[in-house]
């Protein structure tokens, strides 16, 4: 049993060599592989359904070309496929055209949201701007207390009116909507340029908390809505996207936990699912491991297309 | 939207025609993919399905609906021991240490797991051991509050978490606890740094008393990855139980299938919530319901 791509692949390839052209029985049997790659890769289903049809589309059609044995051929076009989807038209934040411009960030419980916060505000405030995080998760536990920790570290203002749970509150004190609402006052009073929103973790499911959220976006009104997702997840990336892209709306992606071994096929899933672009990769726990997205990189990540690219040169 | 009822289209379509067609398998398989099975299962138990469907020559929906619902209970296993080691042991508080990757639910399992415990009048301290992330000693300190038990932790942030669980479990002898539950800072699995401490954390702790259950928690929105994060953690700190969170979502879990089968580490215990009592027994067959709902 074949474990990596690579290994499928040479295996395909082996029989590839020297034809001519490809054959339709030769493109299914890549084919395969490729299916099989993707999924062990957590792309979602539908999204490698539609994804294999389009290649073995385009690799029928496809001219046979002079530099290029017929397997070679086909990884090409997995190859640029899949940046092309990733990539599309890659952009900065949006910035208001009257300040404050506000970024609002929503996901998952523990999909590094209030992280993110940190590392989003050291990084603005490096560029030259003056940022101020908005305490609005008064739900988990110390979440108020985790963003000041961040927030000091990045050297940014927190407001924070309310503690949320904690030792000594153990109910929620305060009102995430009304919070954000005066943080935006404060904001304007203090004359921050960017006002970042961190809210808690939330289902997918979860219609209370969903409109919550969309409370807040609605009283807000965001340049970005930061979609934070876990580069670990699985097939849940689908319900997961559709359900914050319906009950919030999101205008980005950020990857998180990029600098694990998971191939993060999610990446995919969400830009097949949502098509709003993934803007950035969160690569460790500190403030300084975060970085614009790169999809070519992503793409042979998924793929394990570094492998499969000296594979090609040797063949 | 979102249609992981196997049998939505598959099996019914396949029922109603004389040949089956490889594609109408495909789409089963497919529809076990879905719940982050991963391949290799996926693939077995639809080779067993058709093996079966030919041999007993069944055509009825709901027959063979029951077969594969049966093999995954099969592949679940039933039979596996989940009891937790809760009691005194040698005279000695039995300690449980709750480790995996960022973010999964470990402080909080952590918290939710020790009101369970006090709920069966069980006497129960909290370790502190992640004194790595922003405002992590907090948060675990606010759900000892919550369910009434004291939690060890250092003042100092950086500190050594070996020490922290070591002073946990001294004070556990101390004050004659059942339980000392000892929460540890999230880590990648692929960080052999973080995966070395995180054995000296064990090492140093057995210096107190004998480390008994190390759960490893798993986020049940967690893709194939979840099977590398079990492996390692495993040989790093001999994981013994499995704590699948977050199934209150729609995410399966179907990772922990896997897991189980390649590594033989049970799932104990399932997480349905943020709240202090979401917290429950895995059951095979449950699981595998829920699996196999849309
Ligand atoms: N290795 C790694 N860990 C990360 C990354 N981003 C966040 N984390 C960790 O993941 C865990 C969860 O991060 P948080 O920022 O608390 O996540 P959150 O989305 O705010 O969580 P909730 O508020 O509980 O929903 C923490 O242990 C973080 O240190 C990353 O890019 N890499
Ligand atoms: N919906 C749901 N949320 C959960 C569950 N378990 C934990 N959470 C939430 O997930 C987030 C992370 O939980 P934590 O307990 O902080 O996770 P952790 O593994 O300790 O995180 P780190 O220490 O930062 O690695 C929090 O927002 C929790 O409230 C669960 O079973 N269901
Ligand atoms: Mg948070
Ligand atoms: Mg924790």
């Amino acid at each position: 049993m074949f474990n990596t791509l690579t290994e499928r692949l040479s295996s395909t390839f082996k029989n590839l060599r020297g034809k001519g052209r490809l054959t339709e029985a030769d493109i299914d049997a890549t084919a395969r592989e490729i299916r099989r790659a993707l999924l062990d890769a957590d792309v979602a289903v539908p999204a490698v359904r539609q994804f294999i049809k389009q290649v073995k589309e385009r690799a029928l059609g496809q001219e046979v070309s002079e530099a290029l044995n017929p397997g070679q051929q086909v990884v090409k076009i997995v190859q640029s496929e899949l940046e092309e989807i990733l990539g599309g038209e890659t952009r900065k934040i949006n910035l208001a055209k009257n300040p404050p411009t506000v970024i609002m960030l929503v996901g998952l419980q523990g999909a590094g949201k209030t992280t993110l916060a940190g590392k989003l505000s050291q990084h603005l405030k490096q560029e030259g701007h003056a940022p101020m995080l908005i305490a609005a998760d008064l739900q988990r536990p110390n979440a108020v207390k985790q963003l000041q920790v961040n927030g000091e570290r990045a050297g940014v203002h927190v407001y924070a009116p309310h503690p949320g749970v904690s030792s000594e509150h153990e109910d929620p004190t305060g009102d995430p909507v009304e919070v954000a609402t005066s943080g935006m006052e404060e904001a304007k009073k203090r004359q921050h340029d960017i006002v970042i929103i961190d809210t808690a973790g939330r289902l997918g499911v979860d219609q209370e908390l969903m409109q919550q959220a969309s409370d807040i976006r609605a009283a807000t009104n965001p340049d970005e809505v930061l979609f934070v997702i876990d580069a670990m997840i699985g097939q849940d990336a689908v319900a997961t996207a559709q359900a914050f892209n319906e009950g919030v709306g999101f205008t980005g992606v950020v990857l998180s936990k990029m600098d694990g071994d998971a191939r993060g096929g999610a990446a995919l899933s969400v830009k097949y699912i949502t098509g709003k672009p993934i803007m950035f990769a969160s690569t460790g726990e500190s403030l300084k491991d975060f970085e614009v997205f790169h999809p070519d990189r992503m793409a042979s990540r998924i793929l394990d297309m570094g492998d499969v690219m000296s594979l090609i040169e040797q063949a | 939207a979102k249609s992981n009822n196997v049998f939505s289209k598959g099996l019914l379509a396949l029922l109603a025609q004389d040949d089956i067609d490889e594609d109408v398998w495909d789409e089963i398989e497919e529809n076990l993919l879905m719940s982050d099975l991963g391949a290799d299962p996926a693939m077995e138990l639809v080779e067993r399905l058709k093996e079966r469907v030919t041999v007993e020559g069944t055509r009825d929906t709901e027959t063979v609906r029951e077969m594969l619902r049966e093999e995954l209970i099969a592949m679940v296993d039933p039979e596996m021991d989940r009891r937790l080691a809760a009691t005194r042991k040698d005279d000695k508080p039995a300690v449980m240490m709750v480790v995996g990757v960022n973010g999964v639910g470990k402080t909080t399992t952590v918290g939710k797991l020790a009101r369970v415990l006090v709920a069966e009048d069980r006497k129960v301290i909290l370790g502190a051991a992640d004194t790595f992330r922003a405002a992590a000693a907090e948060q675990l300190t606010t759900w000892g509050e919550r369910v009434g038990v004291n939690t060890v932790r250092s003042d100092q942030e950086g500190a050594d978490p070996a020490s922290v669980a070591f002073s946990a479990v001294e004070e556990g002898i101390n004050e004659e606890s059942d339980v000392v539950l000892v929460d540890t800072a999230g880590r990648l699995h692929s960080k052999a740094n973080l995966m070395e401490e995180l054995g000296k954390v064990k090492r140093v702790t057995e210096k107190q008393a004998e480390v008994g259950e190390v759960l490893l928690v798993i986020d049940a929105t967690t893709g194939q990855n979840g099977l590398a994060q079990a492996k390692v953690f495993t040989e790093a700190v001999n994981v013994t139980g499995i704590v699948l969170t977050k199934l209150d979502g729609t995410a399966k879990g179907g990772i922990v299938v896997a897991i189980q089968r390649q590594l033989g580490v049970p799932v104990k215990l399932i997480g349905l919530g943020e709240g202090a009592d979401d917290l429950a027994p895995f059951e095979a067959e449950a699981f595998v319901d829920a699996l196999l709902a849309s």
